[in-house]
């Protein structure tokens, strides 16, 4: 008979004792039943700022958190736990449903203290800690009027500024009211709070610092708030992020011990007064702290899934480091950062014009490393947290040369938590790195968990890898040290034009097929002429030198352009007639549109000839360009849209086709937010809301599915194509080859927010460029097909022997399958390899 | 040796590869290497047994001149027909020159 174990609370803590006692229970010792208050599997609350960007909650899914496989867990979601009755060891939840217990796991997290300032409950006011707080803020700002909004927040801490981002990133003006006299007082000194400040108003966030808020009235219709120092803020919205209380009353209440401060009080094995009680996470209160911060909660459950099992592991004091990039803006801190120690020396170094302030606390003879904090410029931070034996002069590592002051991961001992989310210590990466094979930052995260959770030690994994002998160049190939990004500047700076002349004058060898079709490729996005034009047609992948996809048999397929996917059942029948007189296999693409198959080299100018002469041009599926701009019916019969998706698709189709890039494009857009066009799934997707368009980047399909983020809300048309046109030239100059938009995107410094402020802000000074190069290529295409039906030279190269022009190629041979034809394999292969 | 004159010099630009059919059905693909010098080799991918390699990028790997499938991007060196990456693997090579302004092949 296995024992019963209920858990109260399925947020990230519950959910991680449930995971870690499943992973170690082999014989099905524990059959457990969770409680969960919100009506939702657990998620990801540290990202829950995130989700502002899709409302999209499946994004912030903690893998796993259905148990939808294992039976030997249920769930119980929406029924809180609301009595322990300790002595008969019973739980009994709101649904009335009454369960015994063996052993009984607190996992209630907090609540968000909402100080007790008069108005603090009117309509409009908020708080900041669920998904289900985020929608109904959401909801109260869809109806306001037009015009900027504004909205108060109260609390200037973690929280506080995460909610600032959300607001701001909602189209709303944001205040920040903190009482302490600097931003985040639990992690930053007075320096870095200084400088915080004075980055966030760059930011268009108020900042109101050592003052209270003293009451909200309701005032026509908006909020008023009044600021102790007299001044007053007319807002539409009030979020309270003004710290966190631990949720104990159930343990209270049944008669468990709680912490002066609040906490269920718990010993070294987490249990409680109660031996069958266990408390974990925020609701905990070890050795009279109550952490909160996620990395403490999971090493608590761990903890408690090891005990649960006859195992004796102890919680320790638990790194209390944070690092946040909150608006674009670094701030991190480690250990004793306010050198509380004995004897603590302090190590400044506050550049103001370079916005970056860096302290560190180290023991009294500058041996030990006690804690620091960075704002601004966080680049030291993953590796200076690990490190507790100085290597050097303090000054050193954190000086105006900065980069850890050549102190590398080398220096760290194997025992060193490189990933303290998920306490994974350089030891296991290194040997993950060694004998799994784990050669990329994502199979780390697969393999080690590491950098699944906050992210700020991937850096320290890119590390890792190289320090490890993982290759991490970015030399293009053998023929060019440089990377794509680079040689695309080269050929911008310089004017070259050919790749003979690149090669010689910045590369080594002839070249290959990295480089040829890569230069080949950044010739083109600089729109310097034809892409079959004098000797670039032999840097041509095949596709791109026969402007036609190649088969298995050696045949092509021809895909013309149908923007849209909207077509006249005139041009219909044309393609019907050309693919009957070809005989060519047709379908119908996942891209709306049509490919035909099995053209023969000498067949293609004569069936694009057709094509042509019916008004098709090119579709580019051969090409690393622009593929479709896929719609959904949009406004014009479809009764839920809203705006007319067929039209904008279209002239999207049109502005970007021919558009050579690192890799493919893709896009769609959505008449309303049913999303039957899929734009989330694409390079750059447009989704029609009532005021204008949202437009999200970075989406994919194919092996690594990624959701696109939102780059900008409810623009208007113009502001729409200006966008576009910035993100993708900005793509265009700086990924590597064959880096789809979403890789590129992860692997931008600086992410989204870096992003933003390069297209949006202009903070690189190249937006006039990137709309003089988009402007010169919407200018300057034409149809490629059209042009090489014009250009004798170029045709002369359609055909499959050079010494019998007109004949076909005598291994091809087709046979009929469902009414087409289709290739006849030919023979086995010489050698079985891909 | 009987040589076939496949076609003029001219139709086989530096860099470049063109396939030719042989009067027993067997093609052969002909490349230009940058100093001139020209390689025949069998047209047929051993991998794919499509007829493809003329079509393929030429260039070098470590100074030493190949072709790439344009079908799945195996290199076949120039000179011996040996596959790069599966070195039991080779393509057949054949005799080639130029002859006034002709290229001929012995296969
Ligand atoms: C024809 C089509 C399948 C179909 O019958 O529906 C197709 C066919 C090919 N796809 Fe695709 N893909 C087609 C839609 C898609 C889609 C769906 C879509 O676009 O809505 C995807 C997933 C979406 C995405 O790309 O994010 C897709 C993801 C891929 C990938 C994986 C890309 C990735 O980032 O993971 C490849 C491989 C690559 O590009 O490296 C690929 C590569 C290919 C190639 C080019 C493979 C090749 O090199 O031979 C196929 C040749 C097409 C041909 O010969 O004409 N195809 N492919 C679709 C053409 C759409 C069009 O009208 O242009
Ligand atoms: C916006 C935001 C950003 C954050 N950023 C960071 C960060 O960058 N780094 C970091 O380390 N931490 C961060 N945190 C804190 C982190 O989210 C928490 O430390 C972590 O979620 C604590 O997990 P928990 O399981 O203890 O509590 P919770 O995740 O709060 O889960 C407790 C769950 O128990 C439920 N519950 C309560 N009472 C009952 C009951 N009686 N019966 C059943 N269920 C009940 C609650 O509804 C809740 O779902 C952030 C928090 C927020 C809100
Ligand atoms: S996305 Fe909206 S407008 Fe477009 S077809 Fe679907 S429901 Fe209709
Ligand atoms: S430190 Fe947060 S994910 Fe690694």
């Amino acid at each position: 008979m296995p024992r019963k174990l209920v858990v109260a609370g399925n947020g990230m803590v519950g959910h991680r004792t449930v995971q870690a006692l499943r992973d170690r229970d082999q014989h099905g010792e524990w059959q457990v039943t969770v409680f969960a208050e919100e009506a939702r599997t657990a998620y990801d609350r540290v990202a829950l700022t995130s989700y502002v960007d899709g409302w999209d909650p499946a994004a912030l899914a903690l893998p796993g958190a259905d148990f939808a496989d294992d039976d030997a867990v249920s769930l119980h979601l929406g029924d809180p736990v609301v009595a322990i009755d300790r002595a008969a060891r019973m739980v009994t939840a709101a649904s009335g449903r009454r369960v015994r217990y063996d052993a009984l796991v607190l996992a209630t997290g907090s609540a968000p203290f909402v100080p007790p300032v008069p108005g603090h409950d009117l309509p409009g006011c908020f708080v900041y800690r669920t998904i289900d707080d985020l929608d109904a803020i959401r909801a109260a700002t869809a109806g306001t009027g037009s015009g900027r909004r504004a909205a108060l927040v109260v609390g200037g801490g973690l929280l506080g500024l995460e909610a600032a981002k959300a607001l701001r990133d909602m189209g709303m003006s944001p205040h920040v009211v903190e009482l302490a006299p600097r931003l985040m007082p639990l992690q930053v000194d007075d320096g870095g709070g200084a400088l915080l400040a004075r980055l966030i108003a760059e930011l268009d966030v108020t900042v109101h610092t050592g003052v209270s808020t003293q009451v909200i009235e309701e005032d026509r219709g908006r909020l008023l708030a009044k600021l102790a120092n007299g001044v007053e803020l007319d807002v539409d919205l009030v979020v309270f992020a003004a710290g966190i209380r631990p949720r104990d009353q159930l343990a209270t209440a049944a008669g468990l011990r709680t912490g002066p401060r609040g906490g269920i009080v718990v010993d070294e094995a987490c249990r409680t007064d109660d031996p069958h009680v266990y408390a974990v996470g925020e609701c905990a209160c070890v050795d009279g702290v109550v952490y909160g911060l996620v990395a403490p909660g999971y090493a608590m459950a761990e903890v408690v899934a090891d005990r649960l099992l006859g195992g004796d592991s102890v919680f320790t004091a638990a790194d209390t480091s944070t690092k946040l990039k909150l608006l674009g803006v670094d701030v991190a801190s480690f250990g004793d950062a306010h050198a509380r120690t004995e004897g603590a020396l302090e190590v400044v170094v506050n550049d103001a014009v370079a916005g970056s302030y860096k302290k560190l606390v180290v023991s009294d003879d500058a041996k030990t490393l006690l804690g620091g904090v960075f704002v601004g410029d966080a680049t030291e931070y993953a590796l200076l947290r690990s490190l507790v034996d100085l290597p050097g002069d303090p000054l050193t590592l954190i000086g105006p040369r900065g980069g850890g002051g050549g102190v590398g991961v080398a220096a760290l001992p194997d025992d060193a938590q490189i990933c303290s989310c998920n306490a994974v210590t350089k030891g296991t990466i290194t040997a993950a790195i060694v004998t799994a094979e784990c050669d990329d930052v994502p199979k780390l995260k697969g393999c080690t968990g590491a950098g699944t959770v906050c992210g700020s030690c991937v850096p320290m994994l890119r590390q890792l890898l190289g320090a490890c002998g993982v290759a991490q160049s970015t030399a293009l190939c053998e023929h060019f040290p440089q990377s794509r990004a680079s040689l695309f500047e080269i050929v911008r700076v310089t004017g070259i034009r050919t790749f003979s002349e690149l090669i010689t004058a910045h590369g080594t060898g002839r070249g290959c097929d990295i480089c040829k079709p890569a230069v080949a490729s950044i010739l083109a996005s600089l729109g310097t002429g034809h892409v079959l034009d004098g000797e670039r047609a032999g840097l041509q992948d095949t596709n791109d030198r026969f402007l036609a996809n190649i088969q298995r048999n050696g045949t092509y397929s021809v895909v013309p352009r149908i923007p849209g996917g909207e077509i006249t059942p005139a041009k219909l029948m044309v393609i019907a007639e050309v693919a009957r007189d070809f005989d060519l296999y047709t379908k119908i693409t996942g891209g709306q549109r049509i490919d035909l198959f099995g053209a023969r080299l000498e067949q293609l100018p004569q069936i694009w000839a057709r094509l042509v002469a019916a008004g098709f041009e090119s579709g580019h599926a051969y090409g690393k360009a622009l593929r479709t701009v896929k719609s959904c019916v949009g406004s014009t019969w479809c009764r839920y849209g809203v705006q007319d998706s067929v039209g904008l698709a279209i002239e999207l189709e049109l502005r970007y086709r021919g558009l050579r890039s690192p890799h493919k494009l893709k896009a769609a857009v959505s008449g309303c937010a049913r999303e039957c066009a899929e734009a989330r799934g694409k390079d750059f997707g447009v989704i029609a809301t009532e005021r204008g368009w949202n437009l999200y980047v970075g989406g994919n399909g194919g092996t690594t599915p990624r959701h696109a983020d939102l780059l900008v809300s409810e623009v208007d048309k113009e502001t729409l194509l200006r966008t576009i046109d910035r993100f993708l030239m900005f793509y265009i100059r700086t990924a590597d080859r064959l880096q789809r938009t979403s890789a590129w995107l992860e692997s931008l410094e600086g992410g989204l927010d870096h992003l933003r402020a390069v297209v949006l802000d202009d903070s690189l000074g190249l937006c006039a460029d990137l709309d003089r190069q988009m402007a010169a290529h919407v200018d300057a295409y034409t149809d490629e097909w059209a042009d090489v039906l014009a250009d004798p030279d170029k045709l002369a190269r359609f055909t499959s022997f050079v010494n019998a022009p007109g004949l076909p190629d005598p291994t091809v041979e087709f046979r009929a399958e469902r009414g087409q034809p289709v290739p006849v394999l030919l023979g086995t292969p010489a050698v079985m390899a891909r | 040796m009987t040589w076939f004159a496949v076609c003029p010099v001219a139709a086989v630009p530096p860099e470049q590869g063109v396939a030719a059919l042989l009067p027993d059905g067997r093609q052969v693909a002909v490349f230009r290497t940058h100093d001139g010098t020209l390689h025949a080799l069998s047209n047929v991918d051993p991998f794919s047994a499509a007829a493809v390699l003329a079509r393929g990028i030429v260039g070098d790997l470590g100074g030493v001149a190949v072709v790439a499938s344009p079908m799945h991007k195996q290199h076949f060196e120039l000179a011996t027909g040996r596959c790069v990456e599966h070195p039991d693997v080779a393509v057949a090579v054949y005799p080639v020159r130029e002859h006034g302004d002709r290229i001929m092949v012995a296969p």
